[in-house]
């Protein structure tokens, strides 16, 4: 048997940091949860499918002890460009598709089975997905794992998947189903049919395993646009009625299975695991390394060599990894703490998640946190419900919490300059909106110079705003809203675009490549990324812009000299966008911006504008017309007009005097 | 060596996963794995059993480490190393006494090699005897002194040097040999331990009787079916053993047998406990002090026998002698299992919500897999050597097991 699993990809916690499946959940990085499950449920090969942060995983598995192990076979498969393992892959039999991200118990025999005799009698049949009942909290109104809501309607019988939609729309409160989907099967039932809605769609879990034929990497690969396993894939395949492909589904009912795929999920997950759920992959059960955890009264799991205060506090349901050092007086519980932490005295730890080699001083206060590896928390900090204090983004380099500083809630402190977009390949993953970490970092204000006693550490804070509508007491993960989410999925897109064309340009320069080439290159971009001939005269121009800029220059002349050669040479290509007048004069607005951000051109903008003029890439129809828009523009934004007004006078006469001439012939 | 190696990983990972579970297995499986790895161990010329013992620990230390709740991993490990120190011990005395004779006898260097083969326990018993103080068992079997003097003649004086050596390279060969007899003999005495304790059955069991157990034991199986087949006609009362319900796997076994037997659940033992004649229980370990550590609910049953006057027998094969006592810090007698056995996830998940401000749950759900019986509540332990009190299990205990290995850890350096 084979198994596939998605590694590492989308990390929520921080994107330039560490993989999203290396995060430690109680302490063992998750990772290693789903491999214990595959080889404890008879899994012999699995094929780590690595995109984003994919060196990190390969090293992380290739030291573990998973590849000594006898009978069961680890293999790492790198992409960065294909989106789907189907690419990668040749795999003959059925296989389970996983994400690395899955804590799970249940036992794979009997979903097999069934999905082996399903397909005996229908081969159509080529996917079988795990799903479990889960209510949603009376408290909170949301489901457990923070995922969207979900409804799937199935046929009772034969227990085919018949329609599934994971975001369902809340304010309706109705879902549409195609007409067509009853009549054709009148016999079917929604579970729910003639209940509540509202009650049944979230009694299912969607637990993210899937038991595929061999049919299904094919399909990977011939829709290679889908991105979202889920929201693209299956939705795709019920639709599909060509191929008339069927997807079944098997629920369990003893056994535990959640993906961890936001803070919520994290958080639900990690207590579950506590609570011993997932047994037995337990802490105090060596599934994996060597950890000598053992379980005292109340779930307490505590490590043999711990430094632990007398005096100190340990409520239950606690996990204190070993090497970690606790002061007097110290009250922790529902907590997690790592490995080789030093907490002081006084501190007071509730609900919260503490990896390893953090540093707690005396009299902080921390409630439904996450402490990330190496923060230095100074005395008498304080942490609100939600914050998250991220990783060191170099060794010496750690987050470090002034003395008495208080925390806004939900805030999310990093060392990291925060990206404009997410990692590239973490657009190949099944990227996933729901748990809007990123897109919220670029709405949010910065706030500077947090710490005061250190005053020369800048951190960079992103408040995470409260969403409205969910109560959201207690816990790590706000849901952000649907319209910031697209916002911030638009914008990304923009600027992906326009880094992708920049790096086209600068290898173009750099390899000698030939202009038709270029060319060609970027308008597969501005393909698939839907954009406009003007957005890639645009972003062309920023890139040879750019690229005068860093080459040495002294003086505004020797610049305006760097800036000509430039274009003398890459003219033709910029050239090729420009078949309008609309995107010459996107491009002189461009400039305008640049001028606006790179302080050096501003002074010999309009030599440069001239120039660009004597090169033929812009005509004197749209310098005219530039200068007609701005006409009623505020103040501020007529700078360059005006500094260029000299020059502009000088075309108005030449093309008078061209008109003279043409007269007087 | 490579291969050895990969069989101690694969052991460890199966405790680790806790893929083997109950005494008997694990017991028997530990017992192969560590004859292999006595086998496959190389013995140098001095102070070979240093060195299997070392080997031994190594491996134990890791074995016991994976899975510290299987007590039966540590017992059989401290067995095979007690063996080892008896047989060297025999081997040394044997020695001792050869060396003393030597001066008797000149040219019989071939004669020795025909010798026949003194009997490991022979030689054990003779060295205890010899060497310290002997046990009761020992007192009572009455072995005599004299057999335990060997009648060897060994190497004649000319040759003294080359004989030397080749008398300690046959004797480490002969060491190991003997280690791996004894170890075979263990590993026969652990399979046949149900058998051992079933003899006895009729012994304990009597006509028109009503046997109550709880859950579901090989052992208590055998001892029931073995009355029956001696014609004793009794019945059975089975507690179902919740959550697990093995109660229920037993009453189906036992009916297939031809028993009379009546299901209960758990909390009507005390309802019927009145009935019953006798209580017969197995158990997951029988620790030093005589306490038992048994499947979960045993002690309730243990205190209602108590209440009653109802004799209360524990079945255990001497596998399960665990030489530590329970309040020994190494000894982790309970297993909290998955809160699954006992309700569905699925059904109760709104309940498990952490969602209130506490940051846990207002449920929690507890399912310990052992109870702690203590020694004053068991009435008679049944194991294959016979009945013993649990007064009595210490005696059983230093018989089975040598002090110096009551903690399997290796030291640093093990000198000669």
């Amino acid at each position: 048997m084979g198994a596939q699993k998605k590694g590492a990809s989308r990390v929520s916690e921080d994107p330039e940091e560490l993989a999203r499946v290396l995060l430690p959940l109680v302490n063992v990085p998750m990772i290693n949860y789903t491999l214990a499950w595959l080889e404890s449920a008879g899994v012999e090969e699995v094929f780590v499918f690595c995109c984003a942060h994919s060196k990190q995983v390969i090293d992380y598995l290739e030291s573990s002890e998973w590849f000594a192990q006898p009978n069961f076979t680890v293999t790492t498969i790198e992409s960065h460009n294909s989106v789907s393992a189907g690419d990668a892959l040749r795999i003959h039999g059925d296989f389970v598709l996983i994400s690395g991200d899955t804590v799970s118990n249940m036992s794979l025999t009997q979903v097999l089975q069934e999905h082996k005799e399903r397909r005996k009698k229908d081969s159509n049949a080529v996917m079988t997905i795990v799903i479990k009942r889960s209510k949603p909290s009376q408290i909170t109104h949301q489901s457990r794992l923070g995922t969207d809501e979900l409804f799937m309607a199935t046929d009772p019988n034969t227990k085919q998947l018949l329609y599934y939609e994971d975001k369902v729309d809340d304010t309706k409160g109705s879902i549409y189903l195609d007409k067509l989907l009853i009549a054709e099967n009148p016999t079917i039932t929604l579970h729910n049919d003639k209940q509540d809605l509202a009650d049944v769609r979230l009694l299912y879990q969607d637990c993210h395993i899937d038991i595929c034929s061999p049919e299904v990497l094919s399909l990977f690969t011939d829709n290679f646009d889908y991105q979202h396993l889920r929201r693209h894939f299956l939705k795709g395949l019920l639709l599909d009625d060509i191929m008339g492909y069927k997807i079944f589904t098997h629920e369990i009912h003893s056994s535990y299975a959640a993906r961890i795929d936001n803070f919520r999920s994290y958080d639900t997950v990690s207590k579950d695991i506590i609570q011993r759920w997932t047994y037995p992959l337990v802490p105090d059960v060596k599934f994996f390394g060597n950890s000598s955890i053992k379980l005292e009264r109340q779930g307490m799991y505590r490590a043999s060599d711990i430094g632990l205060s007398r005096s100190a506090q340990i409520g239950p349901f606690t996990v204190i990894g070993s090497g970690t050092k606790i002061g007097n007086n110290t009250k922790i519980t529902n907590s997690v703490i790592g490995e080789g932490c030093s907490i002081g005295s006084n501190v007071s730890i509730e609900g919260s998640y503490i990896w390893d080699n953090a540093t707690i001083e005396d009299g902080c206060k921390l409630r439904h946190a996450i402490v990330c590896d190496g923060v230095i928390m100074k005395s008498g900090a304080v942490l609100g419900p939600g914050v998250v204090l991220s990783f060191k983004a170099r060794a010496f380099n750690p987050v470090v919490i002034g003395q008495k500083f208080i925390v806004p809630s939900y805030s999310k402190v990093s060392r990291l300059q925060q990206p404009t977009k997410l990692d590239s390949d973490d657009e190949l993953e099944y990227a996933d909106n729901s748990s809007g970490i990123a897109e919220m970092s670029s709405i949010t204000p910065t706030v500077d110079k947090l710490n005061e006693e250190t005053t020369n550490q800048r951190m960079e804070t992103q408040c995470w705003p409260k969403s409205e509508g969910c109560p959201q007491v207690g816990e790590l993960k706000p849901d952000s809203n649907d319209s910031e989410g697209d916002d911030g999925e638009f914008r990304d897109d923009s600027a992906y675009f326009e880094r992708e064309v920049e790096a086209t340009f600068l290898r173009a320069v750099h390899e000698n490549i030939q202009v038709d080439h270029v060319i060609l290159e970027v308008n597969s971009l501005r393909l698939s990324y839907n954009k406009v001939a003007a957005d890639c005269a645009g972003a062309l121009f920023y890139s040879m812009m750019k690229l005068a800029l860093e080459t040495p220059h002294d003086s505004p002349g020797e610049l305006v000299q760097a800036t000509v050669n430039i274009f003398t040479n890459w003219k033709k290509m910029l050239k090729s966008y420009l078949a309008e007048i609309d995107e010459e004069i996107e491009v002189i607005l461009r400039f305008e911006e640049m001028c606006e951000s790179f302080k050096e051109f501003s002074p010999v903008f309009d030599k440069i504008l001239h120039q660009l003029y004597e090169l033929e890439i812009i005509q004197e129809e749209a310098i005219m017309r530039w200068d007609a828009e701005k006409k009623n523009a505020e103040e501020t934004d007529r700078v360059y007009v005006k500094q260029s007004a000299a020059f502009i006078q000088w075309l108005r006469e030449a093309e008078e005097e061209e008109e003279d001439e043409e007269d007087e012939e | 060596m490579p291969d050895v190696h990969s069989l101690v990983n694969d052991f460890l990972i199966k405790l680790k996963k806790r893929k083997i579970e109950g005494s008997l297995a694990t017991a028997k499986q530990t017992a192969e794995l560590i004859r292999s790895v006595i086998s496959a161990q190389r013995v140098p010329y001095t102070n070979q059993a240093g060195a299997l013992i070392d080997a031994v620990k190594a491996v134990g230390e890791q074995l016991i480490a994976a899975n510290p709740v299987e007590l039966a991993v540590g017992n059989i490990v401290r067995r095979v190393l007690h063996i080892i120190r008896e047989e060297d011990l025999s081997l040394t005395t044997a020695a001792m006494a050869g060396l003393n004779m030597s001066t008797v006898s000149d040219d019989e260097d071939d004669d020795r090699d025909n010798h026949p083969v003194l009997s490991a326990a022979v030689v054990a018993a003779a060295a205890r005897s010899t060497l310290r103080p002997p046990s009761l068992q020992m007192l009572l079997e009455d072995i005599p002194d004299a057999a335990a003097v060997p009648r060897t003649s060994s190497s004649g004086g000319d040759s003294e040097e080359k004989t030397k050596s080749a008398d300690k390279s046959s004797r480490s060969r002969r060491l190991k040999h003997d280690v791996i007899e004894a170890v075979n003999e263990l590993i026969q005495d652990i399979g046949t331990c149900h058998e051992q304790i079933a003899e006895q059955a009729v012994e304990h069991i009597h006509h028109n009787e009503v046997i109550l157990t709880l859950g579901s034991s090989r052992t208590v199986l055998e001892f029931l079916c073995a009355a029956k087949e001696k014609k004793r006609s009794f019945r059975v009362f089975v507690a179902e053993g919740a959550p697990r319900y093995q109660g229920h796997l037993l009453a189906r076994e036992l009916v297939a047998r031809g028993l009379q037997t009546t299901l209960i659940t758990d909390s009507a033992v005390f309802a019927m406990i009145s009935r019953v004649n006798m209580v017969i229980v197995g158990a997951h370990a029988v620790m030093a002090n005589g306490g038992v550590i048994a499947p979960v609910g045993l002690n309730m049953v243990a205190l209602a026998a108590q209440r009653h006057a109802v004799p209360f027998v524990v079945l255990a094969g001497s596998h399960k002698l665990c030489p530590l006592y329970p309040h020994n810090p190494e000894v982790l007698f309970n297993e909290l299992r998955s809160p699954s056995e006992l309700l569905d996830f699925g059904e109760f998940s709104d309940c498990m919500d952490f969602g209130s401000g506490t940051a846990s749950s207002l449920l929690q759900v507890v399912n310990p897999t052992f109870d702690y019986v203590p020694p004053k509540l068991v009435s008679l332990f049944i194991t294959d050597t016979g009945g013993h009190n649990p007064s009595y299990v210490y005696r059983l205990i230093a018989d089975y097991y040598s002090a110096d290995d009551l903690v399997v850890q290796r030291r640093p350096a093990m000198g000669s």
